[in-house]
């Protein structure tokens, strides 16, 4: 349990993926003007994290290792998660419609999002167990999620501040992006202090 | 540069006019995790460059055998397989270099550079001219690589190419640590994109082309996007409430590539 604890925050606050992993960036950017989007993108991005680790990892430890093809886990990881992708659009779509107008426009963007196939390749070089990778995956999502509503609170006060003309638009946006991994550095040494 | 039809204005036009990196926004998360070093940031883009050269002769080649409806997939596997090959090749004569980019080489499969220019060049021109359009693009992505590359190593750790700065070192300045951080990334890479969007104002008299970004880039709208949006019933709601509709003008696969000759045409009028 404290091993599943530690891996969470460590993922969350310390290693998170969009401010110390530098993955998922371009979503990040892209899609933080509003909190709906930001909503959006972020839920699809965990559900989607959750069930390709559910796929790919057993797949490279029960058949792709033991015959030694364990240098194809770029290729296949990638077909999986366009798969799962195309797979679970369908059945959100007729199951589940009120998840499908949060997140179903998102869906598509995910497959060549590289936050997915960055933490599924994490996962195999980490040598996590089963589990370990599953509550990584989760970590992972809830950083990114962490990441994009913070961002997103910080871009629409940006919206009526006074910036200069040559910073406009994409300059003043990273060198916000910038402040706040600078306020994520605070939380080194947080596990220490948590669980000694 | 005045015609634009030449080889040398598809070789050009990827290092400042169009750069992947700072005017197109493709690309960003390896630009900003691995350009702790400017050898780092060099290696990378000589990477990704290989890797986008190969993609595009190969695309181009297939691109009458490959089916419309299913290209995006083949695209990706073409490219990732290309990927594993350039890993193998990085593996054995310059292991340092992959021990320092690590994540980074497999990532190249899902860098929108590749699957951008896949979809918006390749697919709809010929090999020779598919090549040099990927030489300029990877030129001008490995140049903004090596010039963020350099500013953090030389502000962060008071080296360049691993050689020490004596008069960083040795002149009472002491190196920054922030640069070598994530948040240094962040902030040079704006500082990057804010220069370049003057520089192209002023050599180009126009505006900078509007950002891509890879939510946005051609690869993901042509063949999800739209099909996604066109499927959704109106009282979903999905589409119209969205930023990520597609613009009328990139529905069509091939038309980016007329939009950005449009704006050729106008930035010589304006000269």
């Amino acid at each position: 349990m404290k091993e599943m604890l530690i891996i969470l925050f460590s993922v969350v606050l310390i290693d998170n993926l969009v401010l110390s992993r530098f993955l998922g960036v371009c979503s990040f950017i892209g899609l933080t003007k509003d909190l709906k989007n930001a909503m959006g993108m972020s839920v699809a991005v965990i559900f989607v994290m959750m069930v390709a680790t559910g796929i790919t990892y057993p797949i490279y430890w029960s058949i792709l290792e033991p015959i030694n093809l364990g240098y194809l886990q770029t290729v296949i990881f990638i077909l999986v998660i366009a798969a799962v992708v195309q797979v679970l659009e369908a059945i959100i779509r007729k199951a589940f419609p009120p998840l499908y107008k949060a997140m179903g426009i998102f869906l598509p963007l995910i497959t060549t999002n590289c936050a997915i196939l960055g933490v599924m390749l994490i996962n195999i070089q980490e040598i996590y167990n089963f589990g370990s990778a599953m509550m990584s995956s989760f970590g992972a999502g809830i950083g990114y999620m962490l990441a994009m509503f913070l961002f997103t609170g910080v871009r629409s006060k940006m919206e009526n501040a006074d910036i200069p003309e040559f910073m406009k638009g994409l300059p003043i946006t990273l060198m916000a992006a910038a402040i706040v991994s600078v306020s994520f550095m605070g939380f080194k040494g947080v596990i220490e202090n948590l669980f000694g | 540069m005045k015609n634009k039809n030449s080889l040398l204005y598809e070789f050009l036009k990827g290092i400042i006019k169009e750069n992947p990196l700072l005017i197109l926004m493709l690309g960003t998360c390896p630009a900003l995790a691995v350009t702790t070093s400017a050898w780092n940031g060099v290696g990378m883009g000589i990477a990704a460059t290989a890797v986008l050269i190969m993609s595009n002769v190969v695309i181009s080649l297939l691109r009458k055998i490959i089916p419309d409806k299913v290209r995006i997939p083949a695209f990706i596997t073409i490219i990732a397989s290309l990927v594993t090959v350039l890993q193998f090749l990085m593996q054995a004569y310059v292991p340092a270099l992959n021990a320092s980019l690590g994540i980074f080489i497999p990532l190249i499969t899902v860098n929108c550079i590749i699957l951008g220019r896949a979809e918006a060049f390749a697919n709809s021109n010929s090999v020779i001219r598919s090549a040099i359009d990927g030489l300029g693009m990877g030129v001008g992505f490995t140049l903004a690589l090596f010039f963020i590359g350099s500013i953090r190593e030389i502000l962060g750790f008071g080296t360049f190419f691993g050689i020490k700065m004596p008069w960083i070192t040795d002149g009472g300045l002491q190196p920054m640590m922030i640069f070598g951080l994530p948040a240094g990334g962040f902030a040079v890479f704006g500082i990057m994109v804010a220069i370049t969007q003057k520089l192209n104002k002023r050599f180009y008299a126009r505006q900078p082309q509007a950002v891509m970004g890879c939510a946005e880039c051609p690869g993901c709208i042509n063949a999800q996007t739209a099909a996604v949006a066109s499927q959704v019933p109106e009282n979903l709601g999905g589409p119209k409430t969205t930023k990520v509709v597609v613009p009328e003008t990139l529905k069509e696969p091939g038309v980016l590539a007329d939009h950005k000759d449009a704006n050729k045409e106008e930035s010589e009028e304006t000269k």
